[in-house]
């Protein structure tokens, strides 16, 4: 850890404004020049149970939660069903102070609500034995009587922001400027009221703590605070989009919500729908029609949706669906991210898959690889889907704004005029061939699309293998050249994409080790590689997005480079290792893996473990983690 | 100039423009009834002046699923059950297209039930012709959800011990503006009432009985039937709900007793959903599609509201 870094943790109740809270001091931290990157806890519950968000903030980047954290700001649960430590659910009012205390650094600072937690609580979990055997510094304020004061205890979170701010001697107006944004006359008067109250509370404290806010200059440019899921709706807004279908199913809901917000505004249409197979279904119905459409879901959604992916791959209607992945099987834990939908994705719905997979990395790449994922589907006549997670879905980072400045791309890809359609082929029943095995318009496998509504370009779209005009067949040779033309746009698909340079590399060229990750652990990978080679060793990281078709050449050039590799993945049966012995079956003895499976996304410090246990051959001290040596080991 | 022409081009059409070339050529059996639904369909188009490429016509899986090779138009042959989320989503993006879903018992009442609820719910400007035969035909005669009780199959041996689905009462119940049921064996009404729930702004559900005669030899498909609106037997008024309700429950239980009635049973002119949609200011004014072929067409960009929300 370095010491120029702030990470705060508020934790309470679901319904004690943790995560807005937390957005706008991120937001405050960035506008006032520092780097942020926020992680979110929370339980799959309305009101009450323990949840907080972490805030860090450092001067030079943030690309992962970190280790641990140094302020912890405890409001208590004040929708606690259970203050009692023998309830089934455990002392639910204590929870954000007791839970919280494992993960906290030597010399952090602790400050709780002691309106909603008193010292007899405090006594039962040895707070201050455990204190002082850490070097902790315990602050007790009682915020729930300043927010009352003011006319309401939900402001019990301001209290603390002011708080937190004279603990670590921070200017509060970048905050206040927030609040002012975001509320008027009497809400923002009592909320700088309970701030200024907070503030003023805890100068007069006896301040014990070195810690203090990073140091930091004013911000180079403008910056935004995106997640995942704003990323890739505006990504997807950018790609020209303009039809989205969906139902609600936690993590996916995200997108689906900010795209309904905005698709008004942008002429566009949003459908919220009676399940996921329709969801899809509609997509591939709106895309028939000559619009870009987009669906989505998690695990359990898109498991419905293998059916309409299917006949989008076998109809040749394209259409990007997200799959934002969380804890499974079946419902598994709906707020806690995993990456093991990735052979689910990859091979659902029945026959030969013929489809564009893509897995971002970070916001930028959530917001390019959307835009690529449309282009894809758009051009090739296939369906596209980005796969992301809980995790990439909700952390928040910050990005230069000048990045999402970008042209909308509202080409619609392979469809043609009606211009086109008088000059085209026809079948010698004189239709339209759709489905022309020859096709050359510069995209291997491509045909001709026309569109319902254009005149002399009607054709028939099936899920059953069909002629060049579209109709029904079961002739073994039209099979083979229909196939063959399907599956030919992938070997496109993967010049193009090797062209784009989707994976991202970290360390030195010339490295002995490797490790390989996909999808949203980059940041926290990329993170551990600097620290080990910090430490001696000689490492270098590879973050692979391009699941399908996947990047052959790139990755073989990386796993010839090393000795040996470490793959690391939030699953228990390490699929994208699968995937990548099956795709390059050479490097299978080079390949081992660092599993993580508990709901909670790794740390670099837990990287650093892994990858060291491993070259040393040791048993892996950390919990909850899985080392699996090479296949036949 | 609209990059879909064909939309609205014409005012007259002939019949035989619904007819494919020289292929194919249908595949049903010989006395099949779907064969009396591809011409209704194909007389009420013509009737309305439609042309073949302003049609999309949406079906699922089965021998009803065949009508998107038999009749010609766009189409798009989906997958069991789902041809209405398909139908929906491309009259949203297109509304100038004529859009008609096909289906047949098991697709629309069995495993497309859910879509069929809320897309009469939602009251989507679209025609859905049901063939309604009492049984799976296609996979070889299995008891289907309105073979009526009693029902012995290879899946049923026993007979089927559940009371057929009531569709007409399903459909009303669910929102649908337009219900009417007719038969194979009578080929004008057939058409008439295609061309009514065709024009009909907001979701029309056509019962359409039709025999299969290789799998269900005893439904009753075949027998003589009466038209309630020329009959001096029944009286009620189509645009009363209440009313139309209590026809269609009569409706539905004399059709398992031997009597078989058909005609039009409700009629509401309620906004259909796209009127509701654009008034709401969700669904722009102009067809979504054109926008995509408009070389002028001015795109927003993200940028704007990024920054007043994310800075």
């Amino acid at each position: 850890m370095t010491d120029q870094e702030l990470i705060w943790r508020i934790a309470g109740g679901s319904g004690d404004g943790i995560d807005s809270n937390s957005r706008y001091f991120a937001k405050a931290l960035m506008r006032s020049g520092l780097d942020v990157f926020t992680h979110r806890h929370y339980p799959s519950r309305i009101r009450g149970g323990h949840t907080y968000v972490e805030v860090r903030a450092t001067p030079d980047g943030a690309a992962s939660r970190g280790d641990g954290y140094n302020f912890l700001l405890a409001l208590g649960d004040s929708f606690a069903r259970n203050p009692s430590e023998d309830a089934y659910y455990g002392n639910e009012e204590l929870k954000p102070l007791s839970e919280n205390l494992d993960d906290l650094r030597e010399g952090g600072i602790i400050v709780y609500d002691s309106g909603l937690i008193d010292d007899e609580q405090v006594e039962e979990i040895d707070l201050h034995e455990r204190a002082e055997e850490n070097d902790w510094h315990v602050y007790p304020v009682d915020l729930r009587a300043i927010a009352k004061e003011h006319g309401r205890e939900i402001m019990r979170n301001n209290a603390g922001i002011g708080v937190t701010a004279a603990l670590l001697d921070m200017d509060t107006s970048e905050y206040e400027g927030i609040m002012d944004e975001m509320w008027n006359d009497d809400i923002l008067e009592a909320n700088l009221a309970v701030i200024q109250d907070g503030f003023e509370q805890a100068q007069e404290f006896d301040q014990s703590h070195d810690l203090e806010m990073p140091d930091h200059g004013e911000p180079d440019e403008q910056q935004a605070l995106v997640s995942g899921s704003d990323a890739i709706a505006y990504g997807a807004l950018d790609a020209g989009c303009r039809f989205i279908a969906g139902y609600p199913m936690t993590p996916w809901t995200d997108v689906f919500t900010i795209m309904s917000q905005n698709l008004p505004q942008f002429g566009g249409i949003s459908e919220q729908v009676e399940d996921e197979i329709a969801a899809a279904a509609l997509a591939l119905g709106a895309s028939h029609a000559g619009v870009k459409s987009m669906s989505g879901s998690s695990g359990g959604g898109f498991a419905l949706m293998s059916e309409p992916l299917g006949l989008a791959e076998m109809s040749e209607t394209p259409v990007v669906l997200v799959e934002a992945m969380r804890a499974g099987p079946s419902t598994g834990m709906p707020t806690k991210p995993e990456q093991a939908d990735l052979e689910h994705v990859l091979y659902t719905s029945q026959g030969d898959s013929a489809r564009v997979v893509l897995a971002p990395g970070d916001q930028q790449e959530c917001y390019e690889q959307i835009r690529t994922a449309f282009e894809l589907a758009y051009d090739y006549q296939i369906p596209s889907i980005l796969i992301y997670d809980q995790k990439l879905q909700g952390e928040l980072r910050n990005v230069d704004a000048s990045f999402f400045d970008r042209e909308p791309d509202a080409d619609p890809g392979s469809v043609v005029t009606e211009e086109d359609i008088a000059e085209a082929a026809e079948h010698h029943a004189g239709k339209f061939k759709r489905f022309q095995y020859d096709a050359d318009d510069g995209k291997e496998g491509v045909s001709p699309r026309s569109v319902p509504g254009q005149k002399g370009g009607r054709f028939l779209a099936t899920g059953n293998e069909h002629n060049e005009a579209g109709h029904i067949s079961e002739d073994p040779t039209n099979r083979v050249l229909q196939m063959d033309r399907r599956l030919a746009k992938l070997e496109s698909i993967r010049e193009e994409l090797d062209a784009k340079g989707n994976q991202t590399h970290h360390g030195p060229e010339e490295a002995e080790y490797g490790i390989m990750c996909w999808g949203s652990h980059q940041g926290t990978v990329f993170e551990a590689v600097d620290r080990l080679n910090d430490a001696g060793h000689s490492v270098k990281a590879i973050g692979v997005s391009d699941m399908m078709p996947y990047p052959e050449a790139e990755v073989s050039e990386f796993l010839e480079s090393v000795e040996e590799c470490l793959v690391v993945e939030m699953n228990a049966t390490a699929q994208f290792r699968g995937l990548t012995q099956k795709e390059l079956g050479r490097f299978g003895p080079k390949l081992s893996s660092l599993l993580k499976y508990n709901g909670n996304p790794f740390e670099p410090a837990e990287i650093v473990e892994g990858f060291e246990s491993s070259i040393d051959g040791e048993e892996l001290t950390v919990n909850n983690m899985k080392y699996v040596p090479a296949a036949g080991d | 100039m609209s990059a879909f022409s064909a939309i609205g081009e014409q005012e007259e059409a002939e019949e035989d423009e619904f007819t494919p070339g020289i292929e194919p050529q249908p595949t049903w059996c010989p006395g099949c009834g779907d064969f009396a639904v591809n011409n209704a369909l194909k007389k009420a188009m013509a009737n309305l002046g439609k042309n073949p490429d302003e049609v999309l016509l949406c079906t699922g899986i089965g021998c009803s699923g065949k009508l998107n090779s038999y009749f010609e138009s766009y189409g798009f042959h989906t997958i069991h059950g789902r041809s209405l989320p398909v139908a929906r989503a491309a009259k949203l993006a297109n509304p100038g297209v004529e859009v008609v879903a096909a289906g047949g018992d098991g697709d629309g009442y069995g495993i497309g039930g859910n879509h069929f609820m809320h897309t009469a719910r939602e009251n989507h400007d679209m025609t859905y012709i049901v063939f309604n035969n009492e049984i799976f035909g296609l996979t070889k005669g299995q008891t289907s959800p309105t073979s009526p009780k009693g029902h012995k199959s290879k899946t049923q041996p026993s007979g089927s011990a559940k009371d057929p689905v009531r569709p007409l009462s399903l459909s009303l119940a669910s929102g649908a503006s337009y219900v009417a049921r007719t038969a194979a064996v009578n080929p004008n009404q057939a058409a008439e009432i295609i061309a009514e729930a065709v024009e009909h702004d907001g979701f029309a559900h056509v019962d359409f009985l039709t025999q299969c005669p290789t799998w269900n030899k005893d439904a009753r498909q075949y027998v003589p039937y009466t038209d309630v609106q020329d009959s001096d037997d029944y009286d009620f008024d189509v645009t009363n709900r209440q009313e139309a309700g209590e026809m269609m429950y009569e409706v539905e239980s004399k059709l398992y007793e031997g009597e078989v009635l058909t005609g039009r049973f409700y009629k509401d002119d309620r906004p259909s959903y796209g009127q509701e949609k654009r008034s709401t200011g969700e669904m722009p004014e102009e067809p979504l599609a054109e926008r995509y072929y408009d070389e002028d067409a001015e795109w927003e960009r993200c940028a704007e509201q990024l920054i007043e929300k994310h800075t």
